[in-house]
């Protein structure tokens, strides 16, 4: 039972940070098309900007503000000066954009920051805490606490909020949306902006568990995508859901069965749902009209 | 845009060539080359190694040369692709006409490029850690970083010190780590170990409390391996701590001996044990040990002239051409066929990794004494006195 929870937990707190990434590309995804695979260099960004800004000596919550500014500034650049140019290209091309901002913010971080691993302290201290027989660190409860705080934000903003509601309009028909009145360009930035902010806060709940260094967003950014892609494009249910499952396979998938294929049972499983469900588990099923 | 300042480099690069093939023209020189990974991901390994030799070349240029000729040092940077690496191998070779090389930063391109000067008969000092480079032993190939096999060996002789002989092994899957977890596997038998329970982790994985739950789990083991390099063996030690499990020995290998595993793993770290080099421990070592003063000395130049921690790898590249330079000077001759009789015969050669005794059979020339046992105690490492 320590075992099945020491799993499950593990899980559950690699599975909040894929749940993140996920969301980041669901809400892009859903303003513009575009799978954003510089999602995770704004992981990297928070936890990056955070570890350098409290070593010249600010305080950590004022870092982590400062590098969740950084991350929005830099989505933001992102849409203005490399999608909206763009913005008559098809979504292929697009993709293939993020994946070049993506390198470039990669190798900008490189000389920017250094090549080497950098850590945060956790925010509530190292001792572990004991959950019937499982060793838990306290940044796991900080990391599922805030994917929690993350979710139900974007919740009430998307289905609350006008602007919220915009940006629900514009992924349901970008056309029809521009024609009562919604400026798409404006939405668009908004959501490379949220993307960007909702990257960088899971970069700096999840540093103090994992380390950082210039180059973590690629493996992250893949992880997110499959998360996305198992929980359904679009659907930031999905994402959530999808995100956490991933994280879950693969632990349960180290622990039960082998820690050498445990990518690949996680890839298998992912693959299995979608040849069965090819949307994904939350997926729209798109129609295409002729 | 990228194959475009690729050409611009290249041009750049090439009319520097041709300048400094004027130089030697006019002078009294000989050209040493090297391929490193100076950047790209293994950037950490050639880095130093690039410093290392442009530091020391200088200096040995400075005192007046080997035997009266300037060093010239043709240094190239493959990014860590082994391709790359290969094509700047023969590019050593056909253009620039070197006597000999030391370099090749990672297994991979060392591996690449070993061809190329066994072809052309011109001796290769690589830096690469892998036991491949020199077994089976290539005629002109040598290296001087320690072997995976030796670190196993020198944590298996500290677990049999210790009367442990049950053990459980978490590896990384990276090139590194499933290469040690390899020997360590191979070499156990001879060292009386069990490995009860075998897992491994991705080299991008972020928590591997799954793992060592079954190792905890699993009756019977007495201490646990973890081969692996990078970020992986700090959370594996962070882990190790939050599960409780450091009642158990717990060793790393050489490939975190670096002073950001003890930053990164923080309080968990606490009781490691790893083999490493003296380099590392230069301060500690007492004044009788034969390489105190060329480790001190060369943790002093390097930290004096880069502002950064000293490492091993640039020590690896520190002993390359010192045991180059010192077979110069012996064959007082620069045909590569003499320098590279000279390498070989190299006895009682003092480096930062150790006592470099070669001979044909033996490319390397280290025994486990050129290893240390350290242990993490109180932030910083301390040497475990033998016998304990």
């Amino acid at each position: 039972m320590a075992e099945f929870l020491q799993f499950l937990i593990s899980g559950l707190t690699v599975g909040a940070v894929y749940a993140l990434v996920a969301l980041g590309f669901t809400l892009i995804y859903n303003a513009s098309g575009v799978v954003n695979f510089a999602q995770g260099e704004f992981v990297m960004l928070g936890g990056m900007v955070t570890v350098f800004v409290s070593a010249a000596g600010v305080p950590l919550p004022l870092a982590a503000v400062i590098a969740i500014g950084v991350a929005v500034a830099i989505g933001l650049l992102l849409h203005r000066f490399a999608i909206e140019p763009a913005r008559g290209a098809s979504a292929v091309t697009l993709i293939i954009i993020t994946i070049g901002a993506s390198i470039l913010l990669r190798g900008l971080a490189a000389i920017v920051f250094d090549k080497q691993f950098h850590k945060l302290p956790a925010f509530t201290g190292d001792t572990p805490v004991d959950v019937l027989g499982a060793a838990v660190q306290p940044q796991s409860f900080w990391v599922l606490g805030g994917t929690a705080v993350v979710v139900l934000a974007l919740y009430v903003f998307l289905e609350h909020t006008i602007t919220g509601k915009a940006v629900l309009a514009t992924a349901a028909n970008r056309l029809a949306a521009r024609l009562v009145g919604i400026n798409t360009t404006t939405i668009m930035a908004l959501a490379f902006g949220g993307s960007a902010a909702i990257g960088a806060i899971a970069g700096i709940l999840v540093t103090p568990i994992t380390l950082t260094s210039y180059d973590v967003g690629t493996l992250l950014a893949l992880k997110g995508f499959a998360a996305a892609m198992l929980g359904g494009m679009g659907n930031p249910l999905g994402a959530v859901v999808g995100g956490l499952l991933l994280g879950l396979l693969e632990a349960f998938g180290a622990g039960y069965i082998s820690s050498t294929y445990k990518d690949a049972f996680a890839f298998v499983v992912i693959l299995i749902v979608l040849f069965a469900a090819p949307q994904g588990l939350f997926g729209r099923r798109v129609v295409e009209r002729v | 845009m990228n194959s475009k300042t690729a050409l611009k480099s290249l041009l750049v690069a090439s009319v520097m060539s041709f300048g400094f093939a004027q130089g030697a023209l006019a002078q009294n020189t000989v050209k040493i080359g090297s391929v490193l990974s100076v950047t790209g991901p293994s950037s950490f390994l050639g880095e130093p190694e690039d410093k290392t030799l442009r530091l020391y070349v200088d200096k040995i240029n400075a005192a007046g040369g080997v035997a009266g000729k300037k060093i010239e040092l043709v240094i190239y940077d493959d990014g860590g692709d082994a391709n790359k690496a290969r094509t700047f191998a023969t590019r050593l070779i056909e253009d620039d006409e070197v006597i000999a090389m030391v370099g090749g930063t990672t297994t991979g391109s060392t591996m690449a490029m070993i061809p190329v000067f066994e072809e052309a008969q011109v001796p290769f000092i690589s830096l690469a850690g892998a036991i491949e480079v020199i077994d089976p032993v290539r005629k002109f190939v040598f290296k001087t970083p320690h072997t995976d096999k030796m670190a196993c060996e020198k944590i298996f002789e500290d677990l049999k010190k210790r009367n442990l002989t049950k053990i459980g092994l978490i590896s990384g899957t990276d090139g590194f780590g499933a290469s040690m977890r390899a020997q360590c596997v191979k070499v156990a038998p001879n060292y009386g170990m069990e490995i009860l329970s075998d897992e491994s982790y991705g080299p991008r994985d972020s928590d591997m409390t799954a793992q060592l739950t079954k190792i905890k789990n699993t009756a019977g083991v007495q201490a646990v391996v973890n081969p692996g390099f990078g970020q992986g063996p700090a959370i594996v030690t962070r882990n190790y701590a939050q599960l409780g499990m450091t009642n158990i020995p717990f060793y790393q290998s050489h490939g975190v001996a670096s002073k950001s595993f003890i930053d990164l793993a923080g309080a968990a770290a606490e009781g490691v044990r790893l083999p490493a080099a003296a380099l590392l421990v230069g301060d500690k070592l007492p004044e009788s040990d034969p390489q105190k003063k060329v480790v001190t000395e060369y943790k002093q130049a390097y930290e004096g002239a880069t502002k950064q921690s000293v490492s091993t790898f640039g020590g690896h590249a520190y002993d390359g051409l010192f045991i180059l330079v010192e077979a110069m000077k012996r064959a007082n001759s620069t045909d590569p066929k003499k320098i590279r009789d000279e390498i070989e015969k190299t006895k009682g050669f003092v480096g930062t990794g150790g006592i470099v005794n070669m001979s044909p059979t033996d490319h390397l020339g280290l025994d486990l004494s050129a290893f240390r046992m350290l242990e993490i105690k109180g932030g910083d490492w301390n040497l475990v006195a033998s016998g304990s």
